[in-house]
């Protein structure tokens, strides 16, 4: 599809711009979707109907809000740091937008298709860290420098887990390569590597309960990378009005927004790569291919975003401590002698 | 040892009670919501409940009962005296009205619903409706004008009531000076036998 595009663009440049521009096809209506989705459900979790009145039930809800948002007045602080400031959110988008490069929305769709995939999307979720430094300090607000030094601890932290958790992923796929790793698992609903992945019948019965494991720790350390309840200290609105994002107000604030969503996605995408087969079909060749791929890697994502919408709305929040002691003290080992577990196994048969 | 445990049974024991909880959210996410969609559907008012005053004029007697009994002195009333010729009408209980009410004023804003008004009046003209929607732009519209007298009215009322109250000032003052009269004819009468004078005690 990249060739195709490229093709249709003999001068390359307006063709790369293009090819960068896709994932946003994606990300905008899904993020309206989003918006709309966790609203609903925190709504009727509590009992409540939410938005009723915006269209039918609400649906045209979330493009008022952007509207609202794009009209807003752009406030930046008179003692803020204007450079720092007006940049950081840029950069937490593009920290988040770039890991959708590597994600694999279907067989014949991949942005990039690095062999260092996974590696690749470690690294560059990461910058998100930096943008939000940035805005806390930026802003010159204790609030704000609170959030952001909170954030940047607890993405950090988490980051270790993740990376193991993806470490023993390559072990057992032997390929960093998001296409690969989702061609490897799209024999159907139980080559995927939450249920022990395509391997005779002992291995897989062995590694079954480590991936189960891995998995859970995976899903806890996604949520806590994108700062969502229960983990979302860095923006504890009893303790910090709104962390690192409490002086943006507009359009800035809405990209905040708009990468907190796409952020959802793009961990969600990779628990899917990691566990759940990527586009592969359930029923193996059945179902599979072109539009379905796209079909089922956007269900799958949808269904962990859908699950962190639901423990958002179900758990408290952590206090800092508690957050530290789960990184380090709960999935880090437990991701490090799941790993080693699975090295051995993978030795032995 | 004791540590190990802990650790682990601390872990399922997190994992239990985080699962529970996402049990009861799932299930309130199907249970029916309560929400009320105000304007278009309403809720049922209690049979008692106190909303918006109201004063049927036709039998306010205008007492000032109201007025007094209110907390927060949000009720103005004026009257003027009617005179003998004038029939003022009958209130619904049968009472004769003795009072014209030119001004009745209620400042609706200041009204905290308490209903103290609503006891003394003898007439039971004064009552709370289940009206509560009744939001303004205007802080003065809030204000609201029950009597229904228009100026021409008070003012010949008031002219009415002001003859009458001169002319019972003139009978007043010839009464007086009749009276006045009379005591001197009296006293002239009796003036020729002189009364004694008390004499200072030596
Ligand atoms: S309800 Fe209470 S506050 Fe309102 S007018 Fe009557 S006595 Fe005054
Ligand atoms: S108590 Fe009743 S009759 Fe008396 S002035 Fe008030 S409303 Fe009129």
């Amino acid at each position: 599809m990249i060739d195709w595009i490229l093709t249709q663009f003999p001068d390359s440049i307006l063709g790369y711009i293009i090819i960068c521009a896709v994932p946003l096809l994606f990300i905008l209506p899904y993020a309206l979707v989003t918006i709309y989705l966790e609203m609903k459900m925190s709504a009727h979790m509590q009992d409540r109907v939410a938005y009723m009145r915006t269209g039918w039930h609400g649906t045209l809800q979330p493009f008022a809000d952007i509207l609202k948002l794009l009209q807003k007045e752009d406030i930046i602080p008179t003692a803020a740091d204007k450079f720092l400031f007006i940049l950081a959110p840029y950069i937490v988008f593009i920290g988040t937008y770039a890991t959708f490069a590597v994600l694999p929305f279907t067989s014949s769709y991949i942005g990039s298709d690095l062999d260092l995939g996974l590696f690749y999307l470690v690294a560059v979720s990461s910058l998100v860290v930096v943008g939000i430094l940035m805005s806390g300090w930026a802003s010159n607000n204790k609030w704000s420098l609170f959030g952001a030094l909170r954030s940047a601890a607890q993405i950090v932290s988490y980051e270790i887990p993740t990376a193991l958790v993806l470490l023993s992923i390559v072990m057992i796929a032997g390929t960093m390569n998001m296409q690969q790793l989702s061609q490897l698992q799209s024999g159907g609903i139980s080559d995927w590597y939450i249920f022990g992945g395509p391997f005779p019948i002992v291995k897989k019965l062995l590694l079954l309960p480590l991936m189960f494991i891995l998995f859970l720790v995976q899903l806890t350390a996604s949520m806590a990378e994108v700062n969502r309840t229960p983990f979302d200290i860095p923006e504890a609105e009893s303790e910090l009005v709104q962390g690192y994002n409490t002086e943006y107000s507009g359009m800035k604030f809405a990209i905040f927004y708009l990468a907190e969503y796409a952020n959802l996605f793009a961990v969600s995408a990779i628990t899917v790569v990691a566990f759940f087969g990527g586009w592969g079909s359930p029923f193996g060749s059945f179902m599979s291919g072109g539009v379905w791929d796209l079909f089922w890697f956007v269900l799958k994502g949808m269904f962990f975003v859908s699950i962190n919408i639901w423990l958002r709305w179900t758990l408290p929040r952590l206090r800092v401590d508690q957050l530290m002691y789960v990184s380090w003290k709960v999935l880090t080992p437990f991701a490090l002698v799941c790993m080693i577990l699975i090295g051995y196994i993978l030795v032995a048969f | 040892m004791n540590a190990i445990t802990e650790y682990f049974g601390n872990i399922t024991q997190s994992l239990k009670t985080i699962s529970i909880g996402m049990g009861v959210t799932f299930k309130h996410l199907f249970t029916p919501a309560v929400t009320i969609q105000y304007p278009t559907v309403k809720m049922k008012l209690p049979e008692r409940s106190r909303n918006r005053l109201y004063v049927n004029m036709d039998d306010c007697i205008g007492c000032d009962q109201c007025s007094k009994a209110c907390p927060v002195n949000c009720i103005e009333i004026e009257i003027i005296k009617s005179t003998p010729e004038d029939d003022l009408g009958i209130t619904s209980s049968g009472q004769k009205k003795k009072l014209h009410v030119p001004v009745f004023n209620i400042d609706i804003a200041k009204c905290c619903y308490c209903g103290l008004c609503v006891y003394p009046c003898p007439t039971e003209c004064i009552y709370m409706t289940n009206v509560y929607e009744f939001s303004e732009f205007d802080r003065n519209n809030l204000i609201y004008n029950f009597a229904k007298m228009t100026p021409a009215e008070i003012e010949t009322a008031q002219i009415k009531v002001k003859k009458m109250d001169e002319e019972t000032a003139a009978k007043k003052v010839a009464a007086a000076l009749v009276a006045a009269q009379a005591k001197a004819a009296l006293d002239a009468t009796t003036q020729t036998s002189t009364p004694q004078q008390p004499t200072e005690p030596q």
